[in-house]
Protein backbone atom coordinates (compact mmCIF):
# COMPACT_ATOMS: atom_id res chain seq x y z
CA UNK A 1 0.00 0.00 0.00
CA UNK A 2 2.55 2.69 1.36
CA UNK A 3 5.01 1.79 -1.76
CA UNK A 4 2.35 1.95 -4.56
CA UNK A 5 1.94 5.58 -2.78
CA UNK A 6 5.55 6.59 -3.10
CA UNK A 7 6.46 5.40 -6.45
CA UNK A 8 4.57 7.53 -8.30
CA UNK A 9 5.45 10.54 -6.70
CA UNK A 10 8.93 9.68 -7.24
CA UNK A 11 8.59 9.33 -10.91
CA UNK A 12 6.49 12.80 -11.16
CA UNK A 13 9.55 14.29 -8.93
CA UNK A 14 12.04 13.27 -11.27
CA UNK A 15 10.22 13.91 -14.45
CA UNK A 16 9.70 17.61 -13.20
CA UNK A 17 13.62 18.09 -12.33
CA UNK A 18 14.71 16.78 -16.02
CA UNK A 19 12.17 19.18 -17.69
CA UNK A 20 14.18 22.43 -17.54
CA UNK A 21 17.05 20.86 -19.20
CA UNK A 22 15.35 18.92 -21.90
CA UNK A 23 13.89 22.32 -22.87
CA UNK A 24 16.02 25.21 -21.92
CA UNK A 25 13.42 27.55 -22.53
CA UNK A 26 13.61 30.82 -20.69
CA UNK A 27 9.89 31.35 -20.47
CA UNK A 28 9.64 27.84 -20.15
CA UNK A 29 12.02 27.38 -17.17
CA UNK A 30 10.14 30.96 -15.36
CA UNK A 31 6.59 28.88 -15.95
CA UNK A 32 8.48 25.75 -13.94
CA UNK A 33 9.23 28.25 -11.40
CA UNK A 34 5.79 29.65 -10.58
CA UNK A 35 4.51 26.35 -11.32
CA UNK A 36 6.64 24.29 -8.11
CA UNK A 37 6.03 27.89 -6.20
CA UNK A 38 2.38 27.56 -6.43
CA UNK A 39 2.22 23.70 -6.11
CA UNK A 40 4.34 24.02 -2.81
CA UNK A 41 1.86 26.46 -1.79
CA UNK A 42 -0.84 24.51 -2.51
CA UNK A 43 0.68 21.68 -0.51
CA UNK A 44 0.68 23.73 2.14
CA UNK A 45 -2.79 25.23 1.93
CA UNK A 46 -3.96 21.68 1.69
CA UNK A 47 -2.71 20.41 5.26
CA UNK A 48 -5.00 23.13 7.13
CA UNK A 49 -8.44 22.68 4.58
CA UNK A 50 -8.01 19.25 2.86
CA UNK A 51 -6.71 17.61 5.39
CA UNK A 52 -8.22 19.59 8.41
CA UNK A 53 -11.31 20.85 6.83
CA UNK A 54 -10.57 24.51 7.71
CA UNK A 55 -10.98 26.19 4.66
CA UNK A 56 -8.93 29.36 4.59
CA UNK A 57 -8.60 32.18 1.92
CA UNK A 58 -6.07 33.78 3.61
CA UNK A 59 -2.86 31.82 2.66
CA UNK A 60 -1.41 35.23 1.37
CA UNK A 61 -0.60 36.38 4.27
CA UNK A 62 1.90 34.09 5.57
CA UNK A 63 2.88 34.02 1.70
CA UNK A 64 3.41 37.86 2.04
CA UNK A 65 4.56 37.65 5.72
CA UNK A 66 7.68 35.31 3.91
CA UNK A 67 8.58 37.46 1.55
CA UNK A 68 8.27 41.18 3.65
CA UNK A 69 10.10 39.63 6.35
CA UNK A 70 13.83 38.08 4.02
CA UNK A 71 13.39 41.59 1.95
CA UNK A 72 13.17 44.10 4.89
CA UNK A 73 16.09 41.71 6.56
CA UNK A 74 17.90 42.09 3.31
CA UNK A 75 16.94 45.70 2.26
CA UNK A 76 17.66 47.22 5.81
CA UNK A 77 20.21 45.12 7.31
CA UNK A 78 21.63 43.49 4.04
CA UNK A 79 20.91 40.06 6.16
CA UNK A 80 21.45 36.82 4.11
CA UNK A 81 17.92 36.06 2.19
CA UNK A 82 18.19 32.61 3.82
CA UNK A 83 18.70 34.26 7.32
CA UNK A 84 15.54 36.08 6.10
CA UNK A 85 13.75 32.79 5.49
CA UNK A 86 14.09 31.19 8.29
CA UNK A 87 12.74 34.48 10.28
CA UNK A 88 10.15 34.98 7.87
CA UNK A 89 9.28 31.30 8.92
CA UNK A 90 9.48 31.95 12.25
CA UNK A 91 7.38 35.32 11.82
CA UNK A 92 4.83 33.26 9.81
CA UNK A 93 3.72 30.59 12.03
CA UNK A 94 3.76 32.93 15.20
CA UNK A 95 1.27 34.84 13.42
CA UNK A 96 -0.41 32.18 12.18
CA UNK A 97 -0.81 30.64 15.89
CA UNK A 98 -2.22 34.33 17.60
CA UNK A 99 -4.78 35.05 14.38
CA UNK A 100 -5.98 31.59 14.30
CA UNK A 101 -6.81 30.53 17.17
CA UNK A 102 -9.32 32.87 18.04
CA UNK A 103 -10.53 32.10 14.53
CA UNK A 104 -11.55 28.41 15.01
CA UNK A 105 -13.91 29.09 17.46
CA UNK A 106 -15.43 29.79 14.07
CA UNK A 107 -16.85 26.78 12.11
CA UNK A 108 -17.25 26.26 8.04
CA UNK A 109 -18.12 29.33 5.81
CA UNK A 110 -17.19 31.91 9.16
CA UNK A 111 -13.57 30.36 9.13
CA UNK A 112 -13.01 30.85 5.50
CA UNK A 113 -14.32 34.74 5.59
CA UNK A 114 -11.98 35.74 8.98
CA UNK A 115 -9.00 33.77 7.40
CA UNK A 116 -10.15 36.65 4.04
CA UNK A 117 -10.29 39.51 6.20
CA UNK A 118 -6.95 38.33 7.87
CA UNK A 119 -5.39 38.86 4.31
CA UNK A 120 -6.72 42.17 3.91
CA UNK A 121 -5.91 43.55 7.16
CA UNK A 122 -2.49 42.29 6.26
CA UNK A 123 -2.44 43.99 3.19
CA UNK A 124 -4.18 47.37 4.26
CA UNK A 125 -1.12 46.79 7.26
CA UNK A 126 1.43 47.33 4.78
CA UNK A 127 0.43 49.45 2.76
CA UNK A 128 0.07 51.89 5.37
CA UNK A 129 3.37 51.28 7.27
CA UNK A 130 6.17 53.36 6.55
CA UNK A 131 9.11 51.45 7.24
CA UNK A 132 7.71 48.37 4.91
CA UNK A 133 7.87 51.37 2.20
CA UNK A 134 4.14 51.04 2.21
CA UNK A 135 2.32 51.30 -0.47
CA UNK A 136 5.73 52.12 -2.91
CA UNK A 137 6.95 48.40 -2.15
CA UNK A 138 10.75 47.46 -2.34
CA UNK A 139 12.90 47.25 -4.92
CA UNK A 140 15.51 44.50 -4.03
CA UNK A 141 19.11 45.82 -4.19
CA UNK A 142 20.35 43.74 -7.15
CA UNK A 143 23.76 42.23 -5.79
CA UNK A 144 26.20 40.12 -7.41
CA UNK A 145 24.85 36.57 -7.76
CA UNK A 146 25.72 33.94 -5.13
CA UNK A 147 23.85 31.43 -3.24
CA UNK A 148 24.42 33.26 -0.32
CA UNK A 149 22.59 36.26 -1.75
CA UNK A 150 19.70 34.19 -2.99
CA UNK A 151 20.28 35.94 -6.66
CA UNK A 152 20.84 34.42 -9.66
CA UNK A 153 20.87 37.03 -12.82
CA UNK A 154 22.47 34.73 -15.70
CA UNK A 155 19.88 31.09 -15.33
CA UNK A 156 16.96 30.69 -14.13
CA UNK A 157 18.29 27.43 -13.50
CA UNK A 158 19.54 27.92 -9.82
CA UNK A 159 16.01 29.64 -9.04
CA UNK A 160 14.36 26.29 -9.69
CA UNK A 161 16.61 24.12 -8.07
CA UNK A 162 15.58 25.91 -5.06
CA UNK A 163 11.92 25.84 -5.74
CA UNK A 164 12.46 22.46 -6.35
CA UNK A 165 13.84 21.82 -3.34
CA UNK A 166 11.76 23.77 -1.44
CA UNK A 167 8.68 22.08 -2.87
CA UNK A 168 10.09 18.80 -2.28
CA UNK A 169 10.19 19.82 0.79
CA UNK A 170 6.79 20.24 1.22
CA UNK A 171 5.66 17.18 -0.31
CA UNK A 172 7.59 15.61 2.23
CA UNK A 173 6.03 17.07 4.70
CA UNK A 174 2.38 16.67 3.60
CA UNK A 175 3.17 13.02 3.02
CA UNK A 176 4.63 12.81 6.64
CA UNK A 177 1.33 14.27 8.16
CA UNK A 178 -0.72 11.96 6.02
CA UNK A 179 1.16 8.97 7.20
CA UNK A 180 1.20 9.51 10.59
CA UNK A 181 -1.13 10.08 13.53
CA UNK A 182 -1.76 13.50 13.08
CA UNK A 183 -2.91 12.88 9.36
CA UNK A 184 -5.40 10.87 10.90
CA UNK A 185 -6.68 13.10 13.44
CA UNK A 186 -6.82 15.85 10.90
CA UNK A 187 -9.19 13.77 8.64
CA UNK A 188 -11.03 12.86 11.70
CA UNK A 189 -11.63 16.39 12.64
CA UNK A 190 -12.40 17.29 8.90
CA UNK A 191 -15.34 14.49 9.31
CA UNK A 192 -16.96 15.31 12.24
CA UNK A 193 -15.08 17.91 14.70
CA UNK A 194 -17.78 17.03 17.19
CA UNK A 195 -16.79 13.10 17.01
CA UNK A 196 -13.08 13.82 17.13
CA UNK A 197 -13.30 15.47 20.06
CA UNK A 198 -15.72 13.21 21.67
CA UNK A 199 -13.03 10.56 21.17
CA UNK A 200 -10.33 12.42 22.61
CA UNK A 201 -8.61 14.63 20.19
CA UNK A 202 -7.72 18.24 21.26
CA UNK A 203 -9.27 19.48 18.23
CA UNK A 204 -7.80 22.87 18.56
CA UNK A 205 -4.42 22.21 19.18
CA UNK A 206 -3.83 19.86 15.94
CA UNK A 207 -5.88 22.63 13.94
CA UNK A 208 -3.40 24.86 15.17
CA UNK A 209 -0.51 22.42 14.71
CA UNK A 210 -1.58 22.29 10.84
CA UNK A 211 -1.79 25.97 10.24
CA UNK A 212 1.57 26.53 11.68
CA UNK A 213 3.17 24.28 9.50
CA UNK A 214 1.18 25.11 6.61
CA UNK A 215 1.83 28.62 7.45
CA UNK A 216 5.79 28.14 7.79
CA UNK A 217 5.54 26.39 4.30
CA UNK A 218 4.06 29.34 2.62
CA UNK A 219 6.43 32.10 4.01
CA UNK A 220 9.49 30.47 2.52
CA UNK A 221 8.03 30.10 -0.91
CA UNK A 222 7.17 33.66 0.03
CA UNK A 223 11.05 34.44 0.28
CA UNK A 224 11.90 32.78 -2.92
CA UNK A 225 9.08 34.70 -4.63
CA UNK A 226 10.14 38.13 -3.50
CA UNK A 227 14.01 37.09 -4.02
CA UNK A 228 12.83 35.83 -7.83
CA UNK A 229 11.13 38.98 -8.54
CA UNK A 230 13.31 41.50 -6.75
CA UNK A 231 10.21 43.47 -5.97
CA UNK A 232 7.54 43.40 -3.85
CA UNK A 233 4.22 45.52 -3.18
CA UNK A 234 1.12 44.85 -0.82
CA UNK A 235 -0.61 44.99 -3.64
CA UNK A 236 0.50 41.71 -5.42
CA UNK A 237 1.49 39.47 -2.07
CA UNK A 238 -1.36 40.04 -0.24
CA UNK A 239 -3.53 40.06 -2.98
CA UNK A 240 -6.82 37.78 -2.68
CA UNK A 241 -5.90 36.35 -6.84
CA UNK A 242 -3.03 34.93 -4.76
CA UNK A 243 -5.39 33.57 -1.90
CA UNK A 244 -7.47 31.95 -4.24
CA UNK A 245 -5.02 30.92 -6.74
CA UNK A 246 -4.03 28.47 -4.05
CA UNK A 247 -7.54 27.42 -3.66
CA UNK A 248 -8.51 27.39 -6.97
CA UNK A 249 -5.52 24.63 -7.93
CA UNK A 250 -5.93 22.49 -5.05
CA UNK A 251 -9.67 22.02 -5.58
CA UNK A 252 -9.07 21.53 -9.01
CA UNK A 253 -6.50 18.52 -8.79
CA UNK A 254 -8.13 17.09 -5.48
CA UNK A 255 -8.35 18.18 -1.69
CA UNK A 256 -7.14 16.47 0.63
CA UNK A 257 -4.28 14.43 -0.70
CA UNK A 258 -0.76 15.42 -1.99
CA UNK A 259 -1.32 14.99 -5.85
CA UNK A 260 -4.11 17.28 -6.19
CA UNK A 261 -2.08 20.28 -5.70
CA UNK A 262 0.58 19.03 -8.39
CA UNK A 263 -1.94 18.11 -11.20
CA UNK A 264 -4.19 21.52 -10.59
CA UNK A 265 -0.75 23.62 -10.64
CA UNK A 266 -0.13 21.93 -13.82
CA UNK A 267 -2.96 22.91 -14.99
CA UNK A 268 -3.59 26.73 -14.13
CA UNK A 269 0.05 27.85 -14.16
CA UNK A 270 0.78 26.90 -17.60
CA UNK A 271 -2.52 28.34 -18.49
CA UNK A 272 -1.60 31.82 -16.55
CA UNK A 273 1.81 32.18 -17.70
CA UNK A 274 1.24 31.11 -21.38
CA UNK A 275 -1.85 33.70 -21.63
CA UNK A 276 0.08 36.20 -20.33
CA UNK A 277 2.70 35.89 -22.76
CA UNK A 278 0.69 35.17 -26.09
CA UNK A 279 -1.89 38.32 -24.93
CA UNK A 280 0.34 40.11 -22.84
CA UNK A 281 -1.45 43.14 -20.96
CA UNK A 282 -4.82 42.55 -22.73
CA UNK A 283 -4.92 38.91 -21.93
CA UNK A 284 -5.18 39.60 -17.89
CA UNK A 285 -7.82 36.97 -16.49
CA UNK A 286 -8.02 34.80 -19.83
CA UNK A 287 -6.88 32.05 -17.65
CA UNK A 288 -8.48 32.50 -14.66
CA UNK A 289 -11.59 32.70 -17.29
CA UNK A 290 -10.62 29.56 -18.65
CA UNK A 291 -9.83 28.40 -14.97
CA UNK A 292 -12.88 29.34 -13.25
CA UNK A 293 -15.14 27.38 -16.08
CA UNK A 294 -12.70 24.15 -15.10
CA UNK A 295 -13.34 24.60 -11.64
CA UNK A 296 -17.72 24.83 -12.91
CA UNK A 297 -17.33 21.57 -14.72
CA UNK A 298 -15.38 19.66 -12.43
CA UNK A 299 -17.62 20.66 -9.46
CA UNK A 300 -20.57 19.60 -11.14
CA UNK A 301 -19.15 16.24 -12.56
CA UNK A 302 -16.33 15.26 -9.61
CA UNK A 303 -16.49 17.48 -6.53
CA UNK A 304 -13.12 15.32 -5.28
CA UNK A 305 -11.71 17.14 -8.34
CA UNK A 306 -9.39 15.94 -11.38
CA UNK A 307 -8.00 12.61 -8.97
CA UNK A 308 -11.05 12.09 -7.77
CA UNK A 309 -12.54 11.04 -10.98
CA UNK A 310 -9.09 9.19 -11.71
CA UNK A 311 -9.68 7.19 -8.87
CA UNK A 312 -13.77 6.71 -9.86
CA UNK A 313 -12.45 5.83 -12.65
CA UNK A 314 -10.69 2.92 -11.62
CA UNK A 315 -12.84 1.75 -8.87
CA UNK A 316 -15.56 1.53 -12.02
CA UNK A 317 -12.78 -0.61 -13.47
CA UNK A 318 -11.33 -2.74 -10.72
CA UNK A 319 -15.55 -3.29 -10.13
CA UNK A 320 -16.88 -4.20 -13.01
CA UNK A 321 -13.44 -6.62 -13.25
CA UNK A 322 -14.61 -8.43 -10.22
CA UNK A 323 -18.39 -8.95 -11.54
CA UNK A 324 -16.47 -10.59 -14.25
CA UNK A 325 -14.39 -12.73 -11.50
CA UNK A 326 -17.61 -13.46 -9.73
CA UNK A 327 -19.48 -14.44 -12.53
CA UNK B 1 -18.36 7.47 40.25
CA UNK B 2 -20.48 10.07 38.53
CA UNK B 3 -21.79 12.91 40.57
CA UNK B 4 -24.36 15.58 39.01
CA UNK B 5 -25.12 18.35 41.53
CA UNK B 6 -27.72 20.95 41.07
CA UNK B 7 -26.67 21.36 36.93
CA UNK B 8 -27.63 24.13 35.34
CA UNK B 9 -27.03 24.48 31.57
CA UNK B 10 -28.23 25.61 28.41
CA UNK B 11 -26.72 27.18 25.14
CA UNK B 12 -25.64 30.70 24.47
CA UNK B 13 -27.45 31.88 27.69
CA UNK B 14 -30.56 30.22 26.65
CA UNK B 15 -31.29 27.57 30.32
CA UNK B 16 -31.62 23.91 28.89
CA UNK B 17 -31.11 22.10 31.95
CA UNK B 18 -32.31 23.56 35.61
CA UNK B 19 -30.89 22.05 38.56
CA UNK B 20 -30.59 18.56 37.59
CA UNK B 21 -28.65 16.44 40.10
CA UNK B 22 -28.02 12.53 39.56
CA UNK B 23 -25.45 9.99 40.25
CA UNK B 24 -24.44 6.83 38.39
CA UNK B 25 -22.68 4.12 40.65
CA UNK B 26 -19.71 2.31 39.58
CA UNK B 27 -20.96 -0.90 37.44
CA UNK B 28 -24.15 0.40 37.16
CA UNK B 29 -26.38 0.92 33.71
CA UNK B 30 -28.34 3.78 34.28
CA UNK B 31 -30.76 5.51 31.96
CA UNK B 32 -32.03 9.00 31.51
CA UNK B 33 -35.16 9.29 29.33
CA UNK B 34 -37.21 12.05 28.47
CA UNK B 35 -38.84 13.04 25.06
CA UNK B 36 -37.48 14.87 22.59
CA UNK B 37 -36.46 18.30 23.59
CA UNK B 38 -36.08 17.26 27.22
CA UNK B 39 -32.51 18.31 27.08
CA UNK B 40 -31.19 14.62 27.55
CA UNK B 41 -28.40 15.66 24.88
CA UNK B 42 -27.46 18.63 26.45
CA UNK B 43 -26.29 16.74 30.04
CA UNK B 44 -24.08 14.05 28.18
CA UNK B 45 -22.33 17.20 26.23
CA UNK B 46 -22.09 19.05 29.58
CA UNK B 47 -20.58 15.86 30.96
CA UNK B 48 -18.21 15.27 28.02
CA UNK B 49 -16.98 19.04 28.27
CA UNK B 50 -18.51 19.90 24.60
CA UNK B 51 -20.42 22.85 26.84
CA UNK B 52 -19.63 24.24 29.75
CA UNK B 53 -22.57 24.74 33.34
CA UNK B 54 -23.80 28.14 34.04
CA UNK B 55 -24.00 26.36 37.39
CA UNK B 56 -23.60 23.58 39.77
CA UNK B 57 -20.96 20.60 39.99
CA UNK B 58 -20.20 17.47 37.68
CA UNK B 59 -17.92 15.24 39.82
CA UNK B 60 -16.51 12.08 38.07
CA UNK B 61 -14.34 9.79 41.00
CA UNK B 62 -14.34 12.37 43.53
CA UNK B 63 -12.67 15.11 40.67
CA UNK B 64 -14.73 18.22 39.50
CA UNK B 65 -14.42 17.45 35.45
CA UNK B 66 -17.00 20.63 34.90
CA UNK B 67 -13.93 22.68 33.90
CA UNK B 68 -11.67 20.75 32.25
CA UNK B 69 -11.41 20.81 28.06
CA UNK B 70 -13.30 18.01 26.41
CA UNK B 71 -10.20 15.94 25.36
CA UNK B 72 -9.07 15.58 28.96
CA UNK B 73 -12.26 14.06 30.59
CA UNK B 74 -11.85 11.76 27.75
CA UNK B 75 -8.86 10.75 28.92
CA UNK B 76 -9.87 9.94 33.01
CA UNK B 77 -11.81 7.14 31.40
CA UNK B 78 -15.04 9.02 30.07
CA UNK B 79 -16.63 8.37 26.33
CA UNK B 80 -19.16 9.77 24.77
CA UNK B 81 -21.04 8.49 21.91
CA UNK B 82 -22.78 11.07 20.25
CA UNK B 83 -25.77 11.07 19.02
CA UNK B 84 -26.37 11.07 14.95
CA UNK B 85 -23.87 8.47 15.40
CA UNK B 86 -20.85 10.78 13.77
CA UNK B 87 -18.66 7.86 12.55
CA UNK B 88 -15.72 9.23 10.14
CA UNK B 89 -17.63 8.16 7.20
CA UNK B 90 -14.84 8.66 4.25
CA UNK B 91 -12.40 6.28 6.42
CA UNK B 92 -11.87 2.14 6.76
CA UNK B 93 -13.91 0.67 9.85
CA UNK B 94 -10.57 -0.14 11.27
CA UNK B 95 -9.28 3.14 10.77
CA UNK B 96 -12.37 4.68 12.77
CA UNK B 97 -12.05 2.23 15.80
CA UNK B 98 -8.04 3.14 15.73
CA UNK B 99 -9.14 6.84 16.42
CA UNK B 100 -10.82 5.95 19.12
CA UNK B 101 -8.03 4.44 21.04
CA UNK B 102 -6.51 8.09 20.89
CA UNK B 103 -5.87 8.07 24.59
CA UNK B 104 -3.92 4.79 24.47
CA UNK B 105 -0.22 4.63 23.42
CA UNK B 106 1.32 1.14 23.28
CA UNK B 107 0.45 -0.71 20.05
CA UNK B 108 0.32 -3.94 21.50
CA UNK B 109 -2.29 -2.93 24.11
CA UNK B 110 -4.43 -1.04 21.29
CA UNK B 111 -4.70 -4.81 19.49
CA UNK B 112 -5.70 -6.50 22.28
CA UNK B 113 -8.74 -3.68 22.91
CA UNK B 114 -9.05 -3.97 19.07
CA UNK B 115 -9.36 -8.16 19.36
CA UNK B 116 -11.72 -7.49 22.53
CA UNK B 117 -13.97 -4.75 20.89
CA UNK B 118 -14.49 -7.17 17.84
CA UNK B 119 -15.19 -10.73 20.17
CA UNK B 120 -18.10 -8.04 21.40
CA UNK B 121 -18.84 -6.98 16.98
CA UNK B 122 -18.10 -9.40 15.09
CA UNK B 123 -20.02 -7.98 12.43
CA UNK B 124 -17.69 -5.17 12.34
CA UNK B 125 -14.54 -7.72 12.05
CA UNK B 126 -16.09 -8.85 8.96
CA UNK B 127 -16.26 -5.01 7.49
CA UNK B 128 -12.75 -4.14 8.78
CA UNK B 129 -11.39 -2.99 5.82
CA UNK B 130 -14.70 -1.25 4.47
CA UNK B 131 -15.36 2.62 4.73
CA UNK B 132 -18.23 3.71 7.25
CA UNK B 133 -20.25 4.85 5.09
CA UNK B 134 -21.45 1.87 3.23
CA UNK B 135 -22.51 0.31 6.33
CA UNK B 136 -25.77 0.05 7.56
CA UNK B 137 -27.23 1.97 10.18
CA UNK B 138 -27.29 -0.33 12.85
CA UNK B 139 -23.94 -1.33 11.91
CA UNK B 140 -22.53 2.52 12.15
CA UNK B 141 -24.00 2.53 15.87
CA UNK B 142 -22.35 -0.50 16.66
CA UNK B 143 -19.21 1.29 14.72
CA UNK B 144 -19.87 4.55 17.51
CA UNK B 145 -20.40 2.38 20.41
CA UNK B 146 -17.01 0.47 19.61
CA UNK B 147 -15.20 3.53 18.71
CA UNK B 148 -16.07 4.50 22.14
CA UNK B 149 -14.61 1.28 24.01
CA UNK B 150 -11.38 1.69 22.14
CA UNK B 151 -10.73 3.94 24.51
CA UNK B 152 -10.91 1.49 27.94
CA UNK B 153 -13.61 3.72 29.13
CA UNK B 154 -14.85 3.36 32.77
CA UNK B 155 -18.01 5.51 32.06
CA UNK B 156 -19.68 5.18 28.63
CA UNK B 157 -22.01 7.93 27.54
CA UNK B 158 -24.35 7.12 24.98
CA UNK B 159 -26.67 9.30 23.57
CA UNK B 160 -29.92 8.23 21.65
CA UNK B 161 -28.79 4.98 19.89
CA UNK B 162 -32.17 4.58 18.70
CA UNK B 163 -32.33 7.27 16.37
CA UNK B 164 -33.10 6.25 12.79
CA UNK B 165 -32.66 2.40 13.64
CA UNK B 166 -35.73 -0.19 12.76
CA UNK B 167 -37.09 -1.34 15.99
CA UNK B 168 -35.41 -5.14 16.13
CA UNK B 169 -31.89 -3.35 15.54
CA UNK B 170 -32.84 -1.23 18.51
CA UNK B 171 -33.12 -4.74 20.43
CA UNK B 172 -29.96 -6.17 19.05
CA UNK B 173 -28.02 -2.65 20.31
CA UNK B 174 -29.42 -2.60 23.91
CA UNK B 175 -28.86 -6.73 24.04
CA UNK B 176 -24.75 -5.45 23.18
CA UNK B 177 -25.39 -2.86 25.70
CA UNK B 178 -25.91 -5.09 28.49
CA UNK B 179 -23.29 -6.78 27.31
CA UNK B 180 -20.46 -4.39 27.80
CA UNK B 181 -22.04 -3.61 31.39
CA UNK B 182 -21.51 -7.14 32.00
CA UNK B 183 -17.87 -6.60 31.26
CA UNK B 184 -17.15 -4.13 33.86
CA UNK B 185 -18.19 -1.07 32.33
CA UNK B 186 -20.70 1.64 33.68
CA UNK B 187 -22.65 3.19 30.96
CA UNK B 188 -24.92 5.97 31.28
CA UNK B 189 -27.63 5.40 28.03
CA UNK B 190 -30.01 8.75 27.62
CA UNK B 191 -32.88 7.52 25.49
CA UNK B 192 -36.14 8.27 23.92
CA UNK B 193 -37.40 4.83 23.57
CA UNK B 194 -38.33 4.81 27.30
CA UNK B 195 -39.92 1.32 27.53
CA UNK B 196 -36.78 -0.32 25.76
CA UNK B 197 -34.33 2.00 28.14
CA UNK B 198 -35.67 1.10 31.31
CA UNK B 199 -36.45 -2.41 30.84
CA UNK B 200 -32.53 -3.01 30.59
CA UNK B 201 -31.66 -0.33 33.35
CA UNK B 202 -30.89 -0.92 36.64
CA UNK B 203 -32.02 2.85 37.38
CA UNK B 204 -33.05 5.43 35.72
CA UNK B 205 -34.53 8.97 35.99
CA UNK B 206 -37.38 10.94 34.34
CA UNK B 207 -36.40 14.21 32.67
CA UNK B 208 -38.88 16.45 31.62
CA UNK B 209 -37.94 19.93 29.94
CA UNK B 210 -34.89 20.14 31.95
CA UNK B 211 -35.81 19.33 35.22
CA UNK B 212 -35.56 15.40 36.61
CA UNK B 213 -39.09 14.38 37.77
CA UNK B 214 -38.69 10.84 38.79
CA UNK B 215 -36.13 8.64 39.52
CA UNK B 216 -36.27 4.42 40.66
CA UNK B 217 -34.70 1.42 39.32
CA UNK B 218 -35.89 0.49 35.38
CA UNK B 219 -38.81 -2.23 36.45
CA UNK B 220 -40.29 0.55 39.30
CA UNK B 221 -40.46 3.28 36.56
CA UNK B 222 -41.74 1.14 33.74
CA UNK B 223 -45.16 0.44 36.47
CA UNK B 224 -45.19 4.27 37.98
CA UNK B 225 -48.53 6.00 36.52
CA UNK B 226 -46.33 9.07 36.33
CA UNK B 227 -43.81 7.25 33.54
CA UNK B 228 -47.19 4.93 32.22
CA UNK B 229 -49.33 8.81 31.74
CA UNK B 230 -46.13 10.82 30.11
CA UNK B 231 -44.61 8.67 27.50
CA UNK B 232 -46.63 5.77 26.89
CA UNK B 233 -49.95 6.87 26.54
CA UNK B 234 -51.56 4.67 28.89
Amino acid sequence: MKKSKISPLIIILLVILVLPFIKADINFQHMLIIFLIFAGLGEAWNLITGFAGQTSFGHAAFFGIGAYTSTILFYKFSISPWVGMLVGIAVSTLVAAFVSYPCFKLKGHYFAIATMAIAEITKQLFISWDYVEGATGIMIPIVDESLASMQFHTSKIPYFIIAYCLFVISILIANYIEKNRMGFYLKAIRESNEAAESIGINTTVYKLYAMMVSAALSAAFGTLYAQYILYIDPFMLFSLDISMKIVLLTVLGGLGNIYGPIIGAAILIPLSEYTRIFFGGTGKGIDLIIFGALIVVVACFEPRGILGAFKKKRKVERGAYDAKANA
Amino acid sequence: MLKVKNLNTGYDNVPVIFDVSFEVNEGELVSIVGSNGAGKTTILRAISGLIRPFSGEIEFEGKRIDVMPAHEIVSLGIAHVPEGRHVFSKMSVRDNLLLGAYTIDSEAEIEKILKEVFEIFPRLKEREGQKAETLSGGEQQMLAIARGLMSRPKLLLVDEMSLGLMPILVDKVMEILKEISKRGITVLLVEQKVQEALEMADRAYVLQTGKIIGHGTGSELLTSDLVKKAYMGM
